[in-house]
């Protein structure tokens, strides 16, 4: 059953870095939307209301579906994949650094401001450390969503481990390959995530008490 | 060393507002003084405090810090010379007691090893040894020992201004009586120019220099503690003082506001009582020892004379 993994490692190693690498190209843009766009929807609170409907109107739309209405505008490739992933992104990331920042005591923003912090040093002393544990989660969801919609991918020419899959499902008597592919994008998801929440448990404060303080001073400052 | 506020008929209306938050106050405030203001919640006096390091920004008039416009600094660069405590600290959780406190000296850029002497510094200051407390987060401390941190946070970068918006209002009573008596303490030492709003009568009376009462987004009264009980300026402030209960009165008057300065050579002769005591253990002191006057003393220096007389005269003009 398994033996397929094994005969051909050169061919999966393809199919898992186009994988990877539509993932992450989901998250490296689904973040650089998302941040900007939750920072303007939490100042402008009729925007929220008008964004976050529209976002979780098509976060209902099936995958499948959404591909399909793109393909006419970005053509059948992997463009048009990661544009459904990049949009699937939005809704979690957006709502995640919406609730991130309203879960940020104003009074410490306040504390910030009377200290003489200007907007800039305050988005990063303080509302980015502050906002991260809540960020992190929904990039952590975001990312199993994406490895999702990037194995449905493999029907419009996106390449991915769903090549596999649907390859398994077309030719009869090709278990070997829905094997395979289930495997790698079972796997895949699960480090994936196994690496998120390592992150997340690791930039909680006061998770690194237990360095030395000298090793602590050379890695971080104070 | 202090610096000098002064308000120049300044007036605040929020838009919208029925009427003005602050309305045509002007004041001065010496270098080195403890300023308590004091009032009912919504008499402007949080405000007030506010536009002094400019989160409100005045509709009309003038604040001067030290003669200076403060419109003339960068707001960022005014707010990093004022130290600023709110209630429930502030602290940023995310941070450690010493980045914390390093906050504002980080603003300023001192080199990192300036900037830890003096978190220590502060930390010894505010009696919570560095070794144990400087790696803590704000979580790991009680009320009374956040609101110490966010004390030294303030003074980190020794401004000549404290503004501190009720910072013991959220602690319970006997930690907050041990945090007045380090306000006094610290303020002995390091004499700032303290602004501190409070809507506790006992405290503005146990703290402050002067007090200014405020009503409606007025000024009321800004006088120093005796003169506020012993000459209220209306029923409102006899009201918010109690001015009737005098005995309670002697327990939050303070020996100085009350004695006679008598010019050096003095004899510091027995029985002595310090300046910052308070007039109620004066009186207990004169009745107990049956002697005529008491010696004053500052520092250990005799500065003044204290005798039933003055005691008594002041409890009349009270009532």
């Amino acid at each position: 059953m398994l033996s397929y993994l094994w005969d051909n490692p050169g061919l999966m190693l393809d199919l898992l870095g186009q994988h990877v690498e539509m993932t992450l190209l989901t998250l490296g843009l689904g973040i650089a939307i998302a941040v900007p766009l939750g920072v303007l929807v939490h100042r402008w609170r009729l925007l929220a209301v008008l964004v976050m409907g529209v976002l979780g109107l098509l976060y209902t739309i099936p995958s499948l579906a959404l591909i399909i209405l793109l393909v006419p505008i970005f053509g059948l490739n992997r463009l048009a994949v990661v544009v459904a992933m990049v949009i699937y992104s939005q809704v979690i990331l957006v709502r995640h650094v919406l609730v991130g920042l309203d879960s940020i005591q104003p009074s410490l923003l306040e504390a910030a401001r009377g200290m003489g912090m200007n907007a800039w040093q305050r988005w990063w002393w303080v509302q980015v450390p502050l906002l991260l544990p809540i960020f992190l989660a929904g990039v952590r969801l975001t990312a199993i969503v994406a490895v999702a919609v990037a194995t449905v991918g493999a029907k419009f020419g996106a390449g991915g481990l769903g090549t596999l899959l649907f390859e398994g499902i077309a030719q009869a008597g090709r278990a070997d390959k829905l094997w395979a592919g289930a495997i790698g994008v079972g796997s895949l998801a699960l480090v994936l995530n196994t690496l998120l929440l390592a992150l997340e448990w690791a930039i909680k404060p006061g998770r690194w008490l237990w360095v030395p303080i000298p090793v602590r001073k050379l890695l971080w400052g104070l | 060393m202090g610096a000098s506020i002064e308000f120049v008929d300044v007036s605040l209306w929020f838009p919208k507002a029925a009427r003005p938050a602050v309305s045509h106050c002007s004041f001065r405030i010496e270098p080195g003084e403890f300023v308590v203001l004091l009032g009912p919640s919504g008499c402007g006096k949080t405000t007030l405090l506010k536009m002094i390091n400019r989160l409100y920004e005045p509709t009309s008039g003038r604040i001067l810090i030290d003669g200076v416009d403060s419109r003339q600094y960068p707001v960022t660069a005014l707010r990093q010379r004022i130290g600023y405590v709110i209630q429930q600290s502030g602290l940023f959780p995310h941070m450690t007691v010493a980045q914390n406190i390093a906050v504002v000296p980080r603003l300023l850029q001192w080199p990192r090893e300036q900037i830890q002497a003096r978190v220590d510094e502060l930390l010894h200051l505010i009696q919570l040894p560095p070794a144990e407390f400087r790696h803590r987060f704000p979580a790991q401390l009680s009320g009374g020992q956040q609101q110490r941190v966010g004390l030294a946070r303030a003074l980190a970068a020794d401004p000549g201004l404290l503004l501190m918006d009720e910072p013991f209002g959220a602690i319970d009573a006997i930690t907050r009586s041990s945090l007045q008596e380090e306000m006094i303490r610290l303020q002995q030492k390091l004499r700032k120019t303290i602004v501190f709003v409070s809507h506790d009568v006992e405290e503005a009376l146990l703290l402050a220099d002067r007090i200014l009462v405020m009503q409606g987004g007025r000024i009321v009264q800004f006088d120093t503690p005796f003169q506020m009980i012993t000459r209220p300026a209306n029923d409102f402030v006899r009201e918010l003082l109690g001015t009737d209960d005098m005995v309670r009165h002697l327990g939050l008057l303070r020996v100085k506001a009350a004695m006679l300065n008598v010019e050096p050579p003095l004899l510091a002769a027995e029985p002595t009582i310090g300046a910052e005591d308070t007039l109620r253990r004066a009186l207990s002191l004169l009745l107990r020892s049956g002697a005529p006057q008491l010696t004053v003393l500052e520092e250990g220096r005799p500065v003044g004379i204290l005798t039933l007389e003055q005691i008594r005269d002041l409890t009349r003009t009270g009532c």
